[in-house]
C-alpha cells in the first residue's frame, strides 16, 4: 500500500487524513484527484493532515504546491497538519515550510481558518 | 617445469593483488524503465547502505536521492520506453558509497534546470529532484554517455557526518 486518504467534515473545514507515502504514481494521483474533487466541489477551507505520510517524495511536494495553489485560486485555503520531522525538514530545505500554514494541532488549525 | 609453473602462477596472481583497492561492488544491475524499477531500485539500494554501516537517517536520505534519480532515469531519460534501460550500480571505496545511475535518453544540460529556491519557481509543481539529490548527498555529478544517455553519480561519505 502506498497511500491511504480519507476526508471527514469538520463544520465547513474539510479534513483531508492522509497515510503512507506520497509518491509518484499512485501516491500522489490518489491525492491530486481527491484535491481536484474537492476545489471542483466549492470547499474553500481544505485542511490537509499529513500526521500519518511517512515520505514524500518531489513529485508528492509538487502534489501540495498544485492543491495549495489551485485552492487559492478560487478563493480559498488549504492548510497543512502534523508534519512528521522529515517532512518538515524536506519543506524546509525546499524553502517552502513558510509558503504553507503549517498546524501541529488540529483544533488550532480548525480555529484559525476562522 | 615446476619452477616454470610457480613462477606462471606468480605472474597470473601478481595484477590481482595489485588491482584490489578494497572497493566493493555492492550492486550492479539492468532495470526496465517502469515506476516499479524506481521502488525495487530504492529497496536494494537501501539494502547496500545498510550493510556499508548507514544509520537510519542516512539510509532514509540516500533512499530519497536514489528515488529522485531513477525517477528522472526513467522517466525523464527513458520516458518509459521499454527497450530502454536503466543501470544501476553500487560500490563501497574506502570510506566512500558511491551510485551510479544511468539512462539511455536523450541527456540535459544541468544549466537549463531552474533553481527551485528561486522566488520565481518556489510554486512550480515539478523541477526539484535534481535539488534533492544535491541536498542528500554529499556529491552529484553527471555526465552525458555515449552513444546516448545520462550517468548521474552519487557519494557519500559512510560514517559520522559534518
Amino acid at each position: 500500500m502506498s497511500v491511504k486518504i480519507g476526508t471527514r467534515q469538520v463544520g465547513d473545514i474539510t479534513v483531508i487524513d492522509v497515510s503512507g507515502r506520497i509518491t509518484l504514481g499512485e501516491g500522489s494521483s490518489a491525492l491530486r484527484d481527491v484535491l481536484r474533487d474537492l476545489t471542483a466541489k466549492g470547499n474553500k477551507k481544505i485542511l490537509l493532515n499529513l500526521s500519518d505520510v511517512s515520505y514524500i517524495d518531489s513529485s508528492g511536494i509538487g502534489e501540495l504546491v498544485s492543491g495549495f495553489t489551485s485552492v487559492a485560486n478560487q478563493g480559498g485555503t488549504l492548510k497543512l497538519l502534523g508534519l512528521t520531522k522529515r517532512v518538515k525538514d524536506l519543506l524546509q530545505i525546499t524553502k517552502l515550510y513558510t509558503v504553507f500554514d503549517v498546524h501541529e494541532d488540529e483544533a488550532h488549525a480548525i480555529r484559525s481558518f476562522a | 617445469m615446476v619452477a616454470f609453473l610457480l613462477s606462471r602462477s606468480l605472474i597470473v596472481q601478481q595484477p590481482r593483488e595489485q588491482v584490489d583497492t578494497g572497493a566493493k561492488e555492492l550492486l550492479d544491475q539492468n532495470y526496465p524503465s517502469t515506476l516499479e524499477s524506481v521502488d525495487q531500485a530504492e529497496m536494494e539500494i537501501l539494502k547496500a547502505a545498510t550493510e556499508a554501516g548507514f544509520d537510519e537517517d542516512e539510509q532514509h536520505r540516500i533512499g530519497m536521492a536514489v528515488r529522485e534519480c531513477m525517477v528522472n532515469a526513467v522517466v525523464h531519460g527513458n520516458r518509459y520506453n521499454r527497450n530502454k534501460q536503466v543501470h544501476v550500480g553500487v560500490l563501497k571505496d574506502n570510506d566512500m558509497f558511491t551510485i551510479r545511475i544511468t539512462d539511455q535518453g536523450e541527456g540535459f544540460e544541468r544549466e537549463e534546470v531552474p533553481d527551485p529556491l528561486h522566488d520565481n519557481n518556489l510554486l512550480r509543481h515539478s523541477g526539484r529532484g535534481l535539488f534533492l539529490m544535491g541536498a542528500f548527498m554529499d556529491d552529484v555529478k553527471i555526465r552525458k554517455v555515449a552513444p546516448s544517455g545520462t550517468e548521474v553519480t552519487l557519494s557519500k561519505k559512510i560514517g559520522p557526518q559534518a
